[in-house]
C-alpha cells in the first residue's frame, strides 16, 4: 500500500502512535510518514482524530504509545517550539496572526529583524518589507500596500501569508489544519495552489481536510482516519476520487445511509 | 500618507475633537484669556501631568489590560517621599528613589497577580487601588497623626529637584518637556521596536503571540511597572511643586488616564491604539477643563462636557473605521 520515495528516509514519521484523553482513545496505533516534496492528505470525518494527529506531530501532545521520528531519528517534542526547531511548522486555523497588525509586522511577529545597538535598537521595517514582498511574490501573491492590517486581506491571502511565513522560517514539513474549510470555491482553489507551491519548493506538506475533492486534486498520498484508527494509506495512482469519498465516510455506513434516506 | 490611510488611524476622532474644542473656546472665551500665553500654559500644564499617565496607560490597554491603581500609587509614592524626607531626614533624592522602588513593586505585584491568576486586571488593580489608598491614609496618620505632610523645602537637594520637576520655562511648566519627551519615547517604542510590536500582539491575539514565542507575561508585567512608575513621576512633580502632599492626591487619576487613552482611539479590548492619540486625549482634557473656567461657566460642569465628548469621539472613531474597513472589501 504505502510506497517509498526514491528510497530516502521520510522527513517526519509517526510510528504506531496512540493518544488517549482519559477514556477516549483519540488515536490508536496510527502510522504515517511524509517525504520531502510531497503532499500527504490526512482525511477523516468529524472526530476521526485528525486534529489530534497533527497536535501530536507538532509537539502539543506527546504520544502515549509509539514514537515520532525526524529524518529517521526518534525525537520527543515537549512543546511546539521544539517541533519548530526541527523544521516542523504548523499553520493552525487561526493562522497565529494579529488581525489589526500590518502584513509585514505579522510576518515577522516574534522574530522581527532589527538594526542598531540596544538603547537604539529598532525594527528594520524596510528590510522586513522587502523580504515579505519577495516571499509573497514567490507564492504568487502581489500586494500593493504591505502596511494594511491583516484583517483587510482575503481569507486566501491570509493563508498564503501564513504559509509563506512558515517556509521563510525554515519549515521542512508544513502541517495545515483544514486550510480550505472556511473558504469559498475560488479562494479554496487559490489556497490549494499555494499548497502545491510549497511542495514545489521542497516542503513535505501534511494537509488535513475532510474534503476528499480538494484532497484528490493536490495530494500525492492519502491517509484515511476513522475513529482514531488508520484505515490505510494510498498513493494517488491506487485510489480514485470516488473510492476516497467512499472510504472516508466509512463505506458501508454511507451505503446504509443512502438506503435509509431512499426508504424514508 | 494617503487620505484612505488616515481613516485607519486611531487618532482621527481625537484630533478632530481637539481642533473643535480649541475653536469653540477661542470663540466663546477668546477675549477672557483662553488665547493668551498664560491661558495656553495653564491647560498645557494639566495636559502634561495627565498625558504622562495616559501614555503608559495606553500601552497597557493596547496589551489588553487595565490599571486602576495608579491614582492611589500616586498618593502612596508622594507620601513615601514626603515621609522619608520629613520624618527620617533623608535627602529628597533618597525619598524619590524609595517612592520609585515602592511603585515598581506595586506594578510588579499587579503584573504577577494578573499573569499568574488570569483574573481580569480590572478586578486585581481595583483591589490594589483600595489597599494602597487605605494603606497610605493609615500609615500617614499612624506616623504623623495628620493626613497632610508639608515642609519639604528643607530637605537636602530640594533646589535642584525644584528646577527639574517644578521649574518654569517662560510661562510654561517644565512638566511640558517631560510630557513631550516621554510621549515621543513611548511612541517610538510602540511603533519602531520589537517590544512595541509585541505589545500589539499581546493585546490583539494573546494565544497566537504565545505560540510565536512572545513573552506575553513579561510584556504585561513590565507595562504594569511602567504605569506605576509614571504615577510616581507625577507624584514627584506635585510633591515638589507643593512642597508636600496629602493622602488623597491622585484620586480619580486612573479614570482620567483611561479616558484620555480611549479618547485617543485606544480599544478597551486591546490590540489597537496610539500614544499620540492618548496625548491628544490628555490635551483635550486640559483644554476643556480650563476652557470652561475661561468661558465663565461654573467649572463644576467640565466633566459633563468631557463625558459627552468621550462618547462622541468614540462613536466617530468606530463609525469612520467601520466605513473604511467596508470600503476595502
Ligand atoms: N483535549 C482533548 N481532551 C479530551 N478529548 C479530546 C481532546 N481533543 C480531542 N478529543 C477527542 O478526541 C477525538 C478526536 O478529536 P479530533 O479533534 O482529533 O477530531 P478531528 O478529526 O479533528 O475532527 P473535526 O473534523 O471535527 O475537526 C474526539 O472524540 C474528541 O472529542
Ligand atoms: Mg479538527
Amino acid at each position: 500500500m504505502s510506497h517509498e520515495t526514491n528510497g530516502k528516509a521520510p522527513i517526519l514519521e509517526a510510528d504506531h502512535v496512540t493518544k488517549r484523553f482519559g477514556r477516549i482513545t483519540a488515536l490508536e496505533d496510527v502510522s504515517m510518514r511524509v517525504y520531502a516534496s510531497e503532499i500527504l492528505c490526512v482525511l477523516g470525518d468529524n472526530g476521526a482524530g485528525k486534529s489530534t494527529l497533527i497536535k501530536t506531530l507538532s509537539g502539543v501532545h506527546p504520544p502515549d504509545e509509539g514514537r515520532l521520528l525526524v529524518d529517521g531519528e526518534p525525537v520527543r517534542f515537549s512543546s511546539p517550539r521544539d517541533a519548530l526547531a526541527r523544521g516542523i511548522a504548523t499553520v493552525y486555523q487561526d493562522l497565529a496572526m494579529v488581525p489589526m497588525l500590518s502584513v509585514v509586522r505579522n510576518f515577522f511577529l516574534g522574530a522581527e529583524p532589527t538594526r542598531g545597538v540596544w538603547p537604539l535598537r529598532r525594527l528594520d521595517l524596510r528590510e522586513a518589507e522587502a523580504v515579505v514582498r519577495a516571499e509573497l511574490k514567490r507564492m504568487g501573491v502581489e500586494l500593493r500596500d504591505m502596511s494594511v492590517p491583516v484583517s483587510a486581506l482575503s481569507g486566501g491571502q491570509r493563508q498564503a501569508l501564513a504559509i509563506a511565513r512558515a517556509i521563510h522560517f525554515g519549515a521542512r514539513v508544513l502541517v495545515l489544519d483544514e486550510p480550505t474549510s472556511a473558504l469559498g470555491v475560488k479562494q479554496a482553489g487559490i489556497v490549494l495552489r499555494y499548497v502545491m507551491e510549497a511542495r514545489t519548493r521542497g516542503c513535505g506538506v501534511i494537509l488535513i481536510t475532510h474534503n476528499p475533492h480538494h484532497a484528490h486534486m493536490v495530494g500525492d498520498r492519502f491517509t484515511i482516519l476513522n475513529r482514531g484508527r488508520c484505515e490505510g494509506t494510498f498513493a494517488k495512482a491506487e485510489i480514485s476520487r470516488d473510492e476516497l469519498v467512499r472510504r472516508m465516510a466509512g463505506g458501508e455506513e454511507l451505503e446504509q445511509l443512502q438506503h435509509e434516506l431512499r426508504a424514508s | 500618507m494617503s487620505a484612505r490611510k488616515w481613516l485607519y488611524r486611531p487618532e482621527l476622532g481625537v484630533v478632530a475633537a481637539v481642533v473643535a474644542a480649541w475653536l469653540f473656546f477661542a470663540i466663546t472665551a477668546g477675549d477672557s484669556g483662553f488665547l493668551t500665553l498664560s491661558g495656553t500654559a495653564s491647560y498645557l500644564a494639566i495636559a502634561a501631568e495627565l498625558g504622562i499617565l495616559a501614555a503608559p496607560v495606553a500601552l497597557l490597554m493596547i496589551a489588553g489590560e487595565f490599571d486602576l491603581s495608579i491614582g492611589s500609587t500616586l498618593a502612596a509614592s508622594g507620601m513615601t517621599m514626603a515621609l522619608c524626607t520629613t520624618e527620617l531626614g533623608w535627602p529628597l533624592w533618597a525619598g524619590i528613589a524609595a517612592a520609585a522602588a515602592l511603585s515598581a513593586c506595586v506594578g510588579l505585584v499587579n503584573g504577577l497577580i494578573v499573569t499568574r491568576t488570569r483574573l481580569p486586571s480590572f478586578i486585581v488593580t481595583l483591589g490594589t487601588l483600595f489597599i494602597l489608598a487605605g494603606g497610605t491614609i493609615g500609615t500617614t496618620r499612624l506616623i504623623t497623626g495628620r493626613t497632610q505632610v508639608g515642609g519639604l523645602e528643607d530637605a537636602g537637594g530640594f533646589g535642584a529637584a525644584q528646577k527639574l520637576f517644578a521649574g518654569q520655562i517662560g510661562p510654561f511648566s517644565i512638566t511640558l518637556l517631560w510630557w513631550v519627551g516621554l510621549t515621543a519615547l513611548a511612541t517610538w517604542v510602540l511603533v519602531r521596536t520589537r517590544p512595541g510590536n509585541w505589545i500589539f500582539a499581546v493585546g490583539g491575539a494573546p494565544d497566537a503571540a504565545r505560540r510565536l514565542g512572545i513573552p506575553v507575561d513579561r510584556v504585561k508585567i513590565l507595562l504594569f511597572m511602567t504605569t506605576a512608575l509614571a504615577a510616581c513621576l507625577v507624584a514627584t512633580f506635585q510633591t515638589v511643586q507643593f512642597r508636600g502632599t496629602d493622602v488623597l492626591r491622585g484620586t480619580g487619576k486612573e479614570l482620567e488616564a483611561i479616558l484620555a487613552a480611549v479618547l485617543g482611539g485606544t480599544l478597551l479590548t486591546g490590540g489597537r491604539g496610539s500614544v499620540f492619540g492618548a496625548a491628544c486625549g490628555a490635551l483635550l482634557f486640559g483644554m476643556v477643563q480650563q476652557g470652561i473656567v475661561f468661558s465663565g461657566v461654573d467649572s463644576d460642569w467640565y466633566k459633563v462636557f468631557l463625558g459627552a465628548v468621550l462618547i462622541l469621539a468614540v462613536l466617530l472613531n468606530s463609525s469612520v473605521q467601520m466605513r473604511a474597513a467596508e470600503a476595502r472589501r
